[in-house]
């Protein structure tokens, strides 16, 4: 495989092929099943995402390096309606998560790093590491 | 050794040992070592991580069997895990909320502070209890130049935070009128200007207006929408309905209130009070005007004080000591 791949999210089973390229990169790059399973469940909330309110967008992958360190950069993006108001999106409790702990504060908690750029009409790019511990 | 690591070492002990012996001590120590954790914040899909490997160590030559069952297991964990996450954040925020409100709740008490006068001939007794920690009642007392005491009650339609931000705002629309004494038609005329102007069209509050003049014994009323009060005739011996007609105040700019008068002699009484004193329930339904009267006949002998207290206490009983809505009672009574 691969250090940058990407799968196209069109239709729902697109999640599941984002989620096992995500999954086979996690074990490549040498993190454990826990994190595998965490990091392929961030995947299938940033996939399902694009799906429900992009309709259509890409989830890239990608291994990195620091000197002391290895990782995995997800970057999900689309040119969907972006996101008016953003902290609510990043709230606890806030109605997509429906208290399933999901949405974009659990894939926050599932990885190390997270950032998000968007703009109303444009489109959304969220871009997300996890670091081998 | 970080304790983690001890609880990972104690629990596949306690594993390979009931596996063994399938004994009930095992169990007891499964469940402390559940709680401990719970303490550490670990998430199920590490437990079950935890599980695996004391497994495999275990039954190294099942290796085939176990790994895919269990891992299916681990990922099926792994929202649970998120969920609790995002329950403990939110009972951390709620705590923060709770101890918010707190401090607004003395800050509104210390606001809202009013001292009851002493006014010679007269006894007065107040109680004002919040159904929450933030009250929707307002009571305030102010003692004139000439001798004359002005006492208003008020509710705020609602209860909670907002009721108790609007009653801020009356106390400092009352607090700015002039020194000079207007009619008790006048203030609430005014009052209603600044609530129809200030608070959410949604929101209403009641209020009744006294003055009571110590010289004459008179009392000049007005009211906005108020719950009636009681007067207390010693001659007659008879409670009555302090009636008085208006609007509530903060739904039309342009009403008016109008005035009227009673004449206390010794021993009468009045008593002003909230829709949280009506409002009691007992058995489910909200208790009749007359029951409070007989409450009030029961302690009237007492001073004011005594009966607006023992008053709280019989419907605070009543209701299985939990208020439904802010409980405010005024009472005072002629006593030369």
């Amino acid at each position: 495989m691969n250090s940058l791949s990407y799968v196209s999210i069109m239709k729902e089973w697109d999640i599941v092929a984002a989620r096992q390229m995500g999954r086979e990169l996690s074990k490549q790059i040498g993190f454990g099943t826990v994190d595998q399973a965490r990091i392929t469940t961030a995947i299938s909330e940033l996939a399902r995402n694009i799906y429900l309110y992009a309709g259509e967008g890409q989830i890239c992958f990608e291994a990195i390096k620091t000197l002391d360190q290895k990782g995995i950069l997800i970057i999900a993006k689309d040119n969907g309606p972006g996101i008016k108001d953003l902290s609510q999106v990043m709230e606890d409790g806030y109605s997509t998560s429906g208290g399933l702990g999901a949405g974009l504060p659990g894939v926050r908690r599932l990885m190390d790093e997270f950032d998000i750029e968007t703009e109303v009409g444009k489109g959304t790019k969220i871009s997300t590491k996890k670091w081998v511990r | 050794m970080d304790t983690k690591d001890l609880d990972a070492r104690t629990y596949a002990d306690l594993l390979s040992r009931y596996i063994e012996t399938q004994d009930e001590r095992a169990l007891y120590g499964a469940e402390k070592i559940s709680k401990s954790f719970i303490r550490k914040n670990i998430l199920p899909e590490e437990i079950v991580n935890l599980h695996i490997q004391a497994l495999l160590d275990i039954y190294p030559e099942s290796r085939d069997q176990i790994l895919p069952s269990m891992n299916f297991l681990l990922e099926a964990m792994i929202s649970y895990g998120l969920a609790h996450q995002e329950y403990q954040m939110l009972r951390e925020k709620q705590l923060e909320i709770k101890s918010e409100i707190q401090v607004a709740a003395r800050m509104q008490k210390m606001l809202m502070q009013t001292e009851i006068p002493e006014i010679k001939g007269l006894d007065i007794g107040v109680i004002s209890v919040p159904a929450n920690q933030m009250n929707g009642d307002y009571h305030h007392f102010v003692k004139d130049k000439d001798g004359s005491i002005s006492i208003a009650i008020a509710d705020v339609i609602g209860k909670g935070v907002p009721a108790a931000l609007a009653m801020s705002m009356i106390k400092y629309a009352m607090d700015s009128f002039p020194a000079s004494r207007m009619s008790t038609s006048t203030i609430l005329a005014s009052l209603n200007r600044v609530v129809e102007q200030n608070v959410d069209p949604g929101m209403f509050i009641t209020m009744f207006y006294a003055q009571y003049e110590p010289k004459t014994g008179k009392l000049h009323y007005s009211s906005a929408g108020h719950e009636p009060g009681f007067f207390f005739s010693k001659k007659k011996n008879r409670f009555i309905d302090i009636d008085a007609k208006g609007l509530v105040l903060g739904v039309n700019q342009n009403t008016t209130y109008s005035q009227s008068e009673l004449l206390l002699e010794k021993e009468d009484m009045v008593i002003l009070l909230t829709d949280g004193v009506t409002e009691c329930q007992k058995d489910g339904k909200f208790i009749e005007r007359e029951d409070i009267v007989e409450v009030i006949k029961k302690y009237m002998h007492l001073t004011s004080q005594e009966i607006v207290n023992r008053v709280y206490r019989h419907f605070e009983r009543l209701q299985n000591f939990d208020l439904r809505d802010d409980f405010t009672l005024v009472i005072f009574k002629k006593v030369v």
